[in-house]
């Protein structure tokens, strides 16, 4: 099955929620991949919608990256709402 | 279920301080729970341990159709061979999630599945038993699917993210299985003919020590245990297991009003568990090396599927080039 191409697989569970990634399927084609992962993921009425992207066009971040790209976010506590103490009397905002 | 005996490699464990920088990272990260996931630094011997086991796995689930395969034709209603199909579809499911998993390690399917036609992987040696009868269908929903459930819960919360989280869909759909199994004995054995309640006891008779085989060895006899445990890759122990399945099964046996070919059966008031009789364990290591009474057939079976289907494997792979070229010209 080496011959097909790995594709990554992407459910809606339902209207109005985002795609999320569920696992991967073997196809020949796109087309087989979507009816692969219909099979494979959504046989107990799982999903509105299937997305399917060959495994080999998703770049991803490696982890040795994690701390240049995801640490400076943790010192800007001022980019939350909960950092601004406001008076009682300004109500809900 | 599915995994008995994996390999790990590992003479000995190491200590925090024996290990490289990069193991010591590792190692922490387990003991706190963190999951590992496919691009994170692993030691090698963790790799293949959990390819070993995944495949190991994965193998079961698709051979596991085969045992179930044989009644579809002759499902005794409409009812019932619609659910065996299901349950059959779902196992292919299984299966395929595990092998999507196993990938994730940078193992190659193919390869994993020769190594299964070769003799040289392993699957769960239940598989190796006939399914004699239609009772069977219900005794192997209930039982092995059963066992399978106890040993899969707890490897939802396996070390190896991709691992786990392909056992807490498959635990999901794992519970129907076990519910349609139980159902089928129950209706045999409250509506049904003597003839078929002898059935229905004749099979619980021939499954219930391969049943408690599915757990693997003993623990003293475990030598790969240690290691899998440090790594979290196995979480409870073979013995530990295979007491929570028969402490939770042995209730719905006598609800069912069937019993088992065990004698040493008994309930221990001041263990809090059920006593249970000495495994037959020569005949296990023995159907695991090949000998047991279907095991030449299963591997067979298996190959044959893969080589009959190698045409339209190709004619689907011809056909998509075709429609690419089409597309682009």
């Amino acid at each position: 099955m080496s011959v097909w191409t790995l594709y990554e697989v992407f459910v809606r569970s339902k209207h109005g929620l985002n795609h999320k990634h569920v696992g991967s399927v073997h196809a020949a084609d796109s087309a087989m991949a979507i009816e692969n992962a219909r099979e494979l993921y959504t046989r107990r009425s799982e999903g509105v919608s299937l997305w399917v992207v060959p495994s080999a066009l998703i770049t991803a971040s490696s982890p040795d990256e994690k701390d240049p790209l995801f640490a400076p976010a943790d010192d800007k506590v001022y980019r939350h709402a909960s950092f601004y103490e406001l008076p009682e009397e300004v109500g809900h905002m | 279920m599915y995994a008995q005996l994996v390999e790990t490699g590992v003479k000995r464990i190491k200590s925090l301080d024996e290990m490289s920088a990069e193991e010591r990272n590792f190692q922490e990260k387990i003991d706190a729970e963190i999951k590992i996931e496919a691009k994170n630094w692993m030691p090698e011997a963790y790799r293949q341990t959990l390819i070993r086991q995944i495949s190991q796995h994965a193998h079961s689930e698709i051979v596991g159709m085969l045992p179930e395969g044989n009644w579809v034709t002759r499902a005794p209603s409409l009812k019932r061979k619609l659910q065996l199909m299901a349950k059959i579809q779902d196992e292919a499911g299984h299966g395929l999630y595990l092998y999507s998993a196993m990938e994730t390690l940078g193992a190659d399917r193919d390869q994993e599945i020769d190594k299964l036609h070769s003799g040289k992987a392993k699957y769960s040696s239940i598989f190796n038993y006939p399914t004699l009868s239609w009772a069977d269908m219900g005794a192997v929903g209930w039982l092995v699917d059963g066992a399978a459930i106890v040993n899969q819960v707890v490897l939802q919360r396996t070390s190896y993210g991709p691992y786990s989280r392909a056992m807490i869909r498959i635990c999901k759909e794992e519970s129907f299985h076990q519910r349609q199994g139980y159902e089928m004995l129950l209706t045999m054995m409250r509506h049904g003919t003597q003839a078929q309640k002898d059935m229905v006891q004749d099979s619980i008779d021939r499954l219930w020590w391969p049943a408690l085989m599915m757990f693997g060895p003993s623990d003293d006899n475990s030598p790969n245990s240690a290691q899998s445990m440090a790594w979290k890759i196995k979480r409870q122990s073979n013995d530990e297991l295979r007491q929570r399945f028969v402490d939770q099964t042995i209730p719905q046996l006598e609800l069912l009003g069937c019993t088992v070919p065990d004698p040493d059966l008994k309930w221990n008031e001041s263990r809090g568990h059920y006593d249970f009789g000495e495994i037959r364990w020569d005949e296990f290591y023995e159907v695991l090396k090949g000998n047991g009474p279907c095991n030449q057939e299963r591997v067979a079976t298996r190959r044959k599927a893969i080589e009959d289907g190698a045409w339209v494997r190709e004619a689907a792979v011809a056909y998509a080039r075709k429609q690419q070229n089409k597309n682009a010209a």
